[in-house]
């Protein structure tokens, strides 16, 4: 620094004149950075805010009262109140799963713990409409179980209410575990080592130590898993036979009106799956945003 | 609380990492566990802590047999190697956390447990911190925090794995000592796993020197450095230097030429001569000394070390000489050990064989 800068023709050459606009070497330049972003904002433009823009344009079309009108109708009700029922089931159950198999595989080493990650990670690659075919005929009238339990308790799971709650949950499973997973295995046990250590019996490792390590995440996921929970329609679509007002739930009710050139009732209802989806996505970045040094303390270890 | 290691053995998989350790720690001792990576000394230390449990063997607490018990019944104050604070939790509520899950009956109320998290937080020089989280603090600051809480619970004994390994050394120091007052002002009895030997020989009653899952030798600092038992602790304590003799009659050999050293307890054969670089004489004139050509020669603190060949380039040792002195810039130099060390090479055990200087 010294001998250049007190130098003024050196200091000047080395410093302004001559030298081109340095930029650090992980950085683009200014070009390839705009291209980059005009690329993104026109993807994201086109296939993301275009659409959803033409659900709400096409929903209020006939104006604000035939669009409230739909939700009048006692389909449509029936199917909102289906559709908030599964996922009350669902979330709950993989919130437990999701704990219980990421805690299992973070924690432990046995064979065939490889095996389980895939496992887990099986409904994210197979077909829902495949995982609900299977479950018809592992489940249906005419299979051994499903007979059994028409026959001794009356129960009826497939073109019923249980199906539906059994496919959510299978195409919903992976998203609790799979945020905790990673999560759980960078943290180690040594905090619960620790916990232990202090005396703290098993309960009260997890419900002191383990469960607030992992909070963010499992929130994350529980976000995820409801709005999929509520989203999904091919797994549903198989196992739950279509009965209107008592196995529709709200994106096959959007389908029915649809095909019935019902479409303001359909946008209409699609709407509130997509605001659903919104309202989702601004708690979690609300909730980022408001407990950002907290989040950045968790994912950190030490 | 005495403690006694009796006969322990812990394989992991078929991978032994213990073999057959025996150790016995005198009430309120400060004992380091000392050794390279992959000795066995953290696995003790789990083992002590009921956080392992041995293939065989007993741990005895003082006269209780602690074997079979989880580590939350041994009350073991353990401080881990990267302090393990709850980083959701103030560092308040990490100190008084071991206090809040005592069963109802045993349990201190909310103030009083308030008040010993001030009262340890002033014992560990960190009062006013009650508030902190623990990514708020420094490495220093966080390793008294994990002692604090570990000593919140009123242990038996107090467990430390590498306490100050992620610390820069200044820090390191200060906390040295200050481990020793508190160790000191409390009087548990303390072990400390450690790789540092600088760390253990200053601060430790007595050092366990850990190698490939044995115990190599127990013993004062002095002991340790002086009077080393093995090869592997004469290698691994302090700096030494070592050479391949021949042992005729009583007399050391290196290639054809006698070096001066004997003893007639020595068996013939070959053998392993040991020696601290610091520990020599320069001898002019070579009849009866070691012989070499200087190879390179560097600064180490207040010495100059200089590494010499012996014997055409096949083995090199060093020694060290005062900065001035005129021998480092020679070609060749002779020297003496004034103290050393023969370790025979034998298959009986090593300790017996030794063969010290006088």
């Amino acid at each position: 620094m010294s001998d250049l800068a007190t130098h003024p023709i050196a200091g000047r050459s080395v410093g302004t004149t001559f030298r081109p606009v340095q930029t650090p070497p992980t950085t683009e330049s200014r070009t390839v950075q705009y291209v980059l972003v005009a690329l993104v904002v026109a993807v994201l433009s086109l296939f993301l805010l275009l659409p959803l823009a033409t659900v709400f344009a096409q929903a209020f079309r006939l104006g604000i009262g035939e669009y409230l009108n739909t939700f009048r109708s006692p389909e449509a009700l029936a199917a909102i109140r289906l559709t908030l029922l599964v996922a009350a089931i669902a979330v709950p159950c993989n919130l437990i799963f999701g704990i219980a198999a990421a805690w299992t595989i973070a924690k432990y080493r046995f064979p065939g713990r490889t095996f389980l990650v895939s496992l887990i990670d099986l409904p994210f690659s197979i077909s829902p409409l495949v995982a609900g075919l299977v479950y018809i005929l592992l489940l249906g009238t005419n299979s051994v179980i499903g007979g059994f339990l028409l026959e001794n308790f009356e129960i009826r799971i497939i073109f019923a209410v249980p199906g539906i709650v059994l496919a959510t949950i299978l195409v919903t499973f992976p998203f609790i575990a799979r945020e905790l997973i990673p999560l759980m295995e960078d943290q180690g046990t040594g905090d619960e080592e620790a916990a232990l250590s202090l005396g703290a019996n098993g309960w009260q490792t997890f419900f002191f130590v383990t469960l607030p390590n992992v909070k963010w995440a499992l929130l994350y996921g529980v976000l995820l898993c409801n709005a999929r929970a509520m989203g999904e329609f091919g797994a549903v679509a198989v196992i739950s036979g279509r009965l209107r007002g008592q196995t529709v739930t709200m994106p096959l009710q959007v389908e029915l009106f649809y095909n019935e050139y019902a479409s303001v009732a359909a946008f209409s209802l699609a709407s509130l799956l997509a605001a659903l989806a919104l309202v989702t996505l601004v708690i979690k970045s609300w909730l980022e945003w408001r407990y950002a040094d907290q989040i950045a303390a968790a994912g950190r270890g030490h | 609380m005495e403690l006694i290691i009796r006969n322990i053995r812990k394989e992991f998989d078929r991978f032994a990492a213990l073999h057959d350790v025996s150790l016995d720690i005198r009430s309120g001792e400060l004992i380091a566990l000392l050794g390279p990576s992959g000795s066995g000394k953290t696995t003790l230390l789990r083992l002590i802590a009921g956080l392992d449990f041995p293939t065989a063997g007993a741990i005895l607490f003082g006269d209780q047999d602690a074997s079979e018990k989880t580590v939350q019944e041994r009350n073991v104050g353990f401080v881990f190697q990267h302090y393990a604070l709850f980083r959701h939790m103030t560092v308040a509520e990490n100190i008084g956390f071991g206090l809040k899950v005592r069963p109802r009956g045993l349990r201190p109320s909310p103030e009083q447990i308030r008040r010993r998290a001030s009262e340890l937080l002033e014992l560990v020089q960190l009062p006013g911190l009650e508030k902190r989280y623990p990514s708020q603090l420094s490495g220093g600051q966080r390793q008294r925090v994990a002692l604090a809480r570990a000593l919140a619970i009123e242990p038996k004994v107090l467990l430390l794995d590498e306490p100050f390994g992620a610390l820069d050394a200044q820090v390191r120091r200060d906390l040295r000592r200050w481990l020793r007052e508190i160790h000191e002002a409390t009087g548990h009895t303390t072990v400390f796993v450690t790789h540092d030997q600088e760390e253990a020989l200053e601060l430790a009653d007595r050092v366990v020197v850990m190698s490939q899952g044995r115990i190599e030798q127990v013993g004062t600092a002095d002991d340790v450095y002086d009077k080393p038992r093995s090869p592997f602790v004469y290698g691994f304590i302090g700096d030494s230097s070592r050479l391949p003799v021949r042992i005729e009659n009583g007399e050391l050999w290196l290639h054809d030429r006698s070096i001066g050293i004997s003893d007639i307890r020595a068996p013939n054969g070959s053998g392993t001569l040991f020696f601290r670089p610091q520990d020599v004489e320069l001898v002019d004139g070579c009849s009866g000394c070691i012989a070499g050509t200087v190879v390179s020669s560097r600064r180490v603190e207040a010495m100059r070390r200089v590494e010499l060949a012996i014997g055409g380039q096949h083995s090199l040792v060093e020694i060290e000489l005062p900065i001035d002195h005129p021998a480092a810039s020679r070609t060749r130099v002779a020297f003496r050990p004034r103290s050393w060390k023969l370790f025979p090479e034998s298959t009986a055990p090593q300790a017996e064989r030794v063969i010290e200087s006088a």
